[in-house]
């Protein structure tokens, strides 16, 4: 009988192991030196004794997250089971470490890996990492809205055959703002060349627990896929999950997590995460379709108010938008002539209501379980309001292109060069070896090893002025960038 | 038996009514509603354990908030009503005859239902032929309307429960946006006295003040409020509350009132000087930005 057959999903091992170790009243001699809160009365009184009392180190009854042999075993079985993964790892590095272990546990130095630009920062951070070259696929752009979309499954399967010696495709599923790729397909063309496919589903922890969503990736097949269960699922900043299907070898990825993560795992993370799996296989059919007729309401009631255009499903094209995420709700602002992150700015200045993001073209407003109609009924009633007070004629407004990368460099060749710092107005031309990013979404506008355009600069500096946060380079100002000599 | 209902008015001040009977006891899909038989105040209808109304001194909020703006107004004839499912200020409304149409809205069906049966001579009004009643979320319901009343009045709960989405920015705009170009909106902003609601309060009136051209304060005794002192906000796009009072007019309606009067109308604009500080602390930031 395997294992599977037996797990309980009702348990949660680590929170068990936590509410036993706390009646033990166990004396400690180990770190951390607070010593269960006592000796930083402050923070104590700040956090909550309840919360100190369990920020405890790796012992015997508690297990050990770097070697996993009895409650935290527990739960990874039961996480493996329940998002029908040949394994899960509990990650406490955030969603980063667990892309970074994606990367590094298939991509060595030199190798090719295929993926879409637009992936996260995270992602290009891998490669500087362990050195492997990223082949990138052209995600077809939105014109009207001017977002990236998924991977064509042409595009793909164009790279796969001009670059056989890949080793991997990664796949984002979905994007920022929901968009799927035909992820089955595209597992099944990197499988058929004998490559690994990677997903990134820091939006898609949902996508396995609700019904009428787009494909997860282990349904799909994929090999290995990130999952920020801090978004979508519920558990603690920073706690995540990395997931492998039956090819990967559970040791190897196991020493890969290993190579960078803390061995001072925090209990209150992987104990959210113990708590959050258990919840969203007892409950998470029922909320996440509370989440989706949230959304569907939004869309419906702020597109009735004329000007924005709040995007569902009907944009599925059967290739770059292969399916998309229900429960995202995105508002494309550019028709009443703001840009997205004017609309961001004026919705927290003006009516105190913070959203996720807001970019060029198009704002995110993140809904959960969390969320209330009360709630909804003010954000569309602020975005009324913006279009009654601010409204602008919007033919000065840029929209995003789609700029095809030049890759001149490997991101780690450029990251490690001789480099020197000049303006970057006057970087045209130049090699970069930085990043520069829009944060959120955190998906550079440069990576290390690119040829800097024109057309690069001009975006940068209309999303400066428009208000974006920029982040990446050493200069904290992004007045100058470093370019290799 | 020594029964008594206790309300904080602030986190060290708690008032509290002896009551005789418990009469209704019901938690909605947004609040927990209860009716109270006591000796001194009559009925008593709190909402998540705020008092909305007694039956002794309901009188002076449902006049104060209806007699005032009306009385400036030279003519109202569409109305909307938010909140107020107790009826008490449908029951003052009802007392104009130039008044044609009046849509309340009220999230709650069940208060409504609660007050019918408990309550029945505050909700004596509700049948009226002129009112008409939808039960929806005020915001959702104002966003679709413009340039379509007289006069609004936000007749709602504390701004920390299910109202807060009434005392926003957003709200006001709509309300705005919902108000004929000589419109009037009257709402209940508060308490100046304790610091949690004085903070309340400021917060709303800089918002008012940001929206509506004209926006002026005034006050009520109401005994069973925090600090027995309370305020209403008067936002107008046309009309000033003193200097477009016509009191002759209000007179010859031969309305009998307990609290409001036509002195009393003027006397309630003038606030002592603690509050004028407060608010003339954040209209000055107003105008700075």
């Amino acid at each position: 009988m395997s294992e599977k057959t037996i797990v309980d999903q009702s348990r949660a091992p680590i929170y068990e192991a936590l509410q036993n170790f706390r009646q033990m009243r166990v004396v400690p001699f180990d770190v951390p030196g607070h010593k269960h809160g006592k000796g930083n009365p402050e923070l104590t009184e700040f956090l909550g004794e309840q919360c100190v009392g369990i920020d405890v180190n790796s012992m015997k009854p508690l297990d050990n997250l770097c070697h996993p042999v009895s409650v935290i075993h527990e739960a990874e079985m039961l996480a493996a089971d329940a998002f029908g993964a040949a394994h899960a790892f509990l990650m406490v590095g955030g969603t980063t470490s667990s892309v970074q272990s994606m990367v590094l546990s298939t991509c060595k130095r030199g190798d090719k890996i295929i993926l879409p630009r637009n992936v996260h920062r995270s992602v290009i951070n891998a490669l500087v990492l362990c050195g492997a070259i990223p082949v990138y696929v052209n995600p077809e752009v939105d014109c009207r809205l001017g977002i990236s979309l998924g991977m064509q499954r042409e595009q793909v399967a164009k790279a796969i055959a001009e670059h056989p010696d890949a080793v991997a495709v990664f796949v984002n599923n979905p994007t920022y703002y929901g968009v799927c790729s035909d992820l089955r397909t595209i597992v099944k063309m990197a499988h058929d060349a004998g490559m690994y496919c990677l997903a990134d589903e820091a939006h898609g922890t949902h996508f396995y627990f609700g019904e009428g969503m787009p494909v997860s990736a282990m349904a799909a097949g994929a090999d290995m896929a990130a999952v920020s269960m801090h978004k979508s699922g519920g558990s603690l900043t920073q706690s995540s999950l990395l997931l492998i299907g039956p090819r990967m070898n559970v040791g190897h990825v196991r020493q890969i997590i290993n190579l960078t993560q803390t061995t001072s795992g925090s209990y209150l993370l992987m104990s959210s995460l113990d708590i959050s799996r258990r919840n969203l296989v007892q409950r998470g059919k029922q909320v996440f379709k509370k989440v989706i007729e949230m959304a569907e309401y939004a869309r419906e009631e702020i597109n009735a108010i004329g000007g924005y255009y709040a995007f569902g499903r009907e944009l599925i094209n059967g290739n770059s938008i292969y399916d998309f995420d229900p429960t995202k709700l995105s508002v494309h602002t550019r028709d009443i002539g703001l840009a997205g992150i004017e609309v961001y700015d004026l919705l927290r200045d003006e009516y105190d209501i913070q959203i996720e993001f807001g970019d060029i073209g198009n704002i995110l407003a993140y809904l959960s379980i969390g969320d209330r109609p009360q709630e909804l009924e003010r954000l569309v009633s602020a975005l009324a309001e913006i279009r009654r007070r601010f409204q602008l004629d919007g033919s000065g407004l840029l929209s995003q292109e789609y700029i095809d990368p030049e890759v001149v460099l490997s991101p780690q060749e450029a990251f490690y060069a001789a480099k020197r710092s000049i303006p970057l107005k006057d970087s045209a031309g130049m090699v970069c070896s930085e990043f520069v990013m829009c944060y959120p979404p955190g998906i550079p506008i440069l990576a290390p090893g690119e040829r800097i355009t024109q057309d690069i600069l001009d975006y940068i500096e209309y999303a400066k002025v428009k208000g974006c946060s920029l982040t990446g380079p050493e200069d904290p100002e992004i007045l100058n960038i470093n370019v290799l000599v | 038996m020594d029964l008594w209902f206790s309300e904080f008015h602030a986190p060290d001040v708690k008032h509290s009514i002896r009551v005789n009977r418990h009469l209704y006891s019901g938690k909605s899909e947004f609040q927990q509603i209860d009716i109270f038989e006591t000796p001194e105040f009559g009925k008593v209808l709190t909402l998540d354990g705020n008092v909305m109304l007694t039956e002794r001194d309901e009188f002076i909020y449902d006049e104060m908030i209806t007699h005032v703006p009306m009385s400036v107004h030279p003519k109202v004839r569409d109305v909307l009503v938010i909140g107020a499912g107790d009826g008490g200020v449908v029951k003052e409304l009802a007392r104009y005859e130039s008044i044609e149409r009046i849509d309340l809205v009220e999230m709650d069906p069940q208060v409504i239902e609660a007050c019918r049966t408990y309550l029945p001579e505050n909700a004596s009004r509700l049948d009226d032929s002129r009112v008409h009643i939808t039960y929806d979320n005020a915001l959702r319901f104002i966003r679709r309307c413009s340039n379509c009343y007289d006069l609004i009045i936000v007749d709602s709960n504390d701004p920390f429960g299910p109202s807060e989405g009434y005392f926003t920015k957003e709200f006001y705009g709509i309300c705005f946006n919902a108000l004929k170009e000589d419109g009037i909106m009257v709402n209940q902003q508060g308490s100046p006295f304790y610091k949690h609601d004085a903070e309340a309060m400021q917060r709303s009136h800089k918002r008012i003040v940001s929206t509506f051209p004209i926006s002026r304060v005034y006050q009520a005794h109401i005994p069973t409020y925090a600090a027995g002192y309370w305020l209403f906000g008067f936002a107008s796009k046309k009309y000033h509350p003193v200097d477009d009072f016509d009191a002759k007019k209000w007179k010859n309606l031969h309305l009998r009132t307990r609290y409001y009067t036509t002195k009393l109308h003027i006397g309630s604009f003038y606030l002592p000087a603690y509050l004028e500080e407060m608010l003339e602390e954040v209209e000055q930031e107003n105008c700075c930005k």
